[in-house]
């Protein structure tokens, strides 16, 4: 939740500030709605932050990480003042582009990005991004290809797992354009102006830092210490902790930090087994309380494949938030398994935060494969249980051949119909 | 505080007992819903408690404190609650060098480079004496003889993070059994930590500080996921193990375990097998 101090636009607001006393009443966890306190005009000046939203269970302010169809496994984004880590598939394709989503949907919303890597220069990373796709090329394209699927693929209906025809997508096409998640085209590159127009700071560790190899304070690694300064740094000048009360218009950080845990950090916890084995959940334990009291979301993504010592991957999940795990099947043999053909990899959600609450949002399916298409990257379901409804008959199946309302036109595979099914 | 629950602990907020170390495990699941309990149990029971909160920020356990029926922010306020946020807490200890003081203070520790023939990192020689200090600070008695609470109660949420954070096992069980000499020997009070199972990982540094923990304890509650995996309307088992580390009895260890169902104000626990949701 973002803050309910009293700093930023309005008359009184830097009296009743220095009224409140102390500055600590920046959390990104306070409840919105009606408080006792009547600090009421927070409510819009939140609600206006762009490309936030809140989420329905517990009023959490919500960003949303550049997939929708993530979003939605996620309980509805990510939340502010979050870690989401992403564990990476073995060639680090996959996540290296959730990463530029994630980048891509900071400069659609016009928030500003911090790029920390120690492999490429920032620059470059966002001159790859991919470019959005926005309300007026949207529908002509996907009925392209809704055209092109359908006219393959219109006579083609599930005969023998006639289920699946009714499962629902996991995200709804892109028919209109929301201010909350946005999709992406991977084949073209973002618009220059738009790079241009956003505000951003790259850390790129090869020239941070620097030759000499002073003893360590903290026992962090030198890498460690210099991303956390830069961190705190950019978050107090700008203000994203409410310490600089002359700013108008709140806005939210989102940090993207790629290749954390590896050796390019100076890290050797993948190289060995007896590795600095802090290092890497200390920084993340200043991370999130760095995290913690400022209005900004963060994404890393650590080749957990790498580390050798198993615990430590324990350790990690246990202090991040949210936790994503991707497999790709890209050089295993899952590649030519005919269960798993139409998808690219697999994708499990490790962890959900329960935040503010004893529950959690968590969908019931625990298998989920997804698939890259040139515009969207889909996230489905991948085995069906077994259907243990009383009455298997056929009578019953007219009834389930219904279409599900979330197949939108650009779902192109599985177009339902009104027919009846026969075996 | 959980009604159910407590009809299991067999304990009420007027008749708490005194002089216990509780210890909390979860083991593939996430076992926070009891500090949540105990947080508001002690609280409800008019005792003074100190909350090491290592994980979660204030305004996460106030929130679900007042789905509970206790309201942190007053609690602090009038004293009876003294709460250190370690999230908050290690931003202003980690960048701002200063020579005070802090419970956290290991997180400036120094620690040299290890020489060339020695592979594995040691843990440091730093201890957690300052966050010892704290806790005796924050549950000194009243001096002026008027007793307002009840007895002191120490929560630690959680303490494998300490161990993440670079303290040794051993600082960690020193730092336990100094403040079980102080809190429930001396002062009589109760003492509740969590600590993460973390399973089939060998994490031997975990080990080591479970099971020294579950030796010393009087009460464990464990939390566990479902042998069979993930289910909608049964969220985990709980096995609750009375102890009596102390007294060398022929009285054997009492145990039961349930299994339950967490909802957005309460839990529900039935027998196992007896979901609701199956009968």
């Amino acid at each position: 939740m973002a803050a309910v101090a009293t700093c930023g636009t309005g008359a009184g607001s830097t009296g009743s500030m220095v009224a409140a006393g102390s500055k600590n009443n920046v959390t990104s966890f306070q409840r919105r709605g009606p408080r006792a306190s009547g600090s009421d005009s927070s409510y819009s000046r939140l609600v206006s932050i762009a490309g936030t939203r809140p989420s329905v269970r517990n009023g959490q302010l919500l960003v949303s990480t550049g997939l929708p169809a993530l979003d939605q496994l996620l309980g509805g984004g990510l939340a502010v003042g979050t870690v989401l880590l992403i564990e990476e598939d073995k060639y680090n394709i996959y996540s290296s582009l959730l990463f530029k989503y994630f980048l891509a949907e900071g400069i659609i919303n016009g928030h500003t990005l911090l790029v920390a890597s120690a492999k490429e220069d920032p620059a470059d990373i966002l001159q790859e991004l991919p470019a959005p796709l926005l309300d007026d090329n949207v529908k002509k394209d996907f009925d392209e290809d809704a055209c092109n699927h359908k006219t393959a693929e219109s006579n083609i209906k599930m005969k023998i797992a006639w289920r699946y025809q009714l499962l629902p997508k996991m995200e709804a096409g892109p028919v209109s354009s929301s201010r909350f998640g946005h999709y992406y085209d991977v084949s073209k590159k973002m618009p220059q102006e738009l790079i241009e127009a956003s505000k951003w700071h790259g850390f790129f560790f090869p020239e941070k830092s620097s030759s000499t190899l002073n003893i360590e304070p903290c026992s962090l690694t030198h890498g460690y210490i210099k991303l956390l300064q830069f961190i705190q740094n950019i978050i107090y000048e700008e203000g994203f902790d409410g310490s600089n009360p002359q700013k108008k218009q709140k806005n939210i950080l989102r940090i993207g930090i790629q290749n954390l845990g590896s050796p390019l950090w100076g890290d050797d916890l993948c190289c060995t087994e007896n590795g600095n084995s802090r290092s890497l959940t200390k920084f993340l334990y200043v991370l999130r309380g760095l995290l913690r009291t400022s209005l900004s979301a963060c994404m890393i993504t650590m080749p957990t494949h790498l580390i050798q010592n198993k615990a430590i991957i324990s350790r990690v999940t246990n202090l991040s938030d949210t936790v994503v795990g991707l497999e790709s099947f890209i050089g295993s043999e899952r590649e030519t398994n005919p269960l798993y053909k139409d998808y690219h990899g697999l994708i499990h959600i490790r962890q959900i935060p329960r935040l503010n609450n004893l529950i959690y949002d968590v969908s019931d399916v625990k298998d989920l494969a997804f698939k890259l298409k040139r515009k969207l990257f889909t996230i489905e379901r991948l085995h069906l249980p077994p259907d243990l409804s009383d009455t298997v008959s056929r009578s019953s199946k007219q009834d389930l051949a219904e279409p599900s309302k979330l197949l939108g036109p650009g779902c192109g595979v599985m177009a339902g119909g009104k027919k009846h099914l026969d075996f | 505080m959980f009604p159910e629950l407590n009809n299991l602990l067999n304990t009420t907020p007027d008749r708490a007992e005194q002089g216990k170390l509780t210890l909390l495990c979860d083991a593939n699941t996430d076992g926070s819903f009891l500090v949540h309990h105990f947080l508001s149990f002690y609280l409800k029971a008019n005792c003074k408690v100190c909350f090491v909160a290592l994980i979660q920020s204030f305004s996460h356990y106030n929130i679900v404190g007042q789905k509970l029926g206790v309201s942190l922010t007053v609690a602090r306020e009038c004293g009876q609650l003294v709460f250190l946020e370690g999230l908050k807490s290690s931003v202003d200890v980690f960048f701002r060098a200063q020579a005070e003081p802090h419970p956290l203070q290991f997180l400036r520790s120094v620690s040299l480079q290890p020489s060339p023939e020695v592979h594995a990192w040691e843990a440091n020689a730093e201890n957690l004496q300052p966050l010892y200090e704290f806790v005796r600070e924050a549950l000194k008695p009243v001096d002026d003889g008027e007793a307002a609470w009840r007895c002191p109660v120490l929560l630690v949420d959680d303490l494998s993070v300490l161990l993440s954070l670079g303290m040794g096992a051993v600082a960690v069980l020193d730092f336990i059994h100094y403040c079980r000499a102080t809190v429930c020997w001396e002062r009589k009070g109760n003492i509740v930590a969590l600590v993460h199972d973390s399973g089939d990982t060998e994490d031997e540094e975990n080990n080591i500080l479970l099971n020294g923990l579950s030796h010393q304890s009087h009460l464990i509650l464990r939390a566990e996921g479902l042998a069979t995996g993930f289910c909608r309307d049964v969220h985990g088992q709980l096995r609750i193990l009375w102890r009596t580390p102390s007294q060398p009895t022929t009285q054997r260890d009492w145990s039961l375990t349930y299994q339950y169902k967490i909802q957005d104000k309460s839990v529900s626990f039935f027998a196992k097998g007896m979901s609701p949701a199956v009968l």
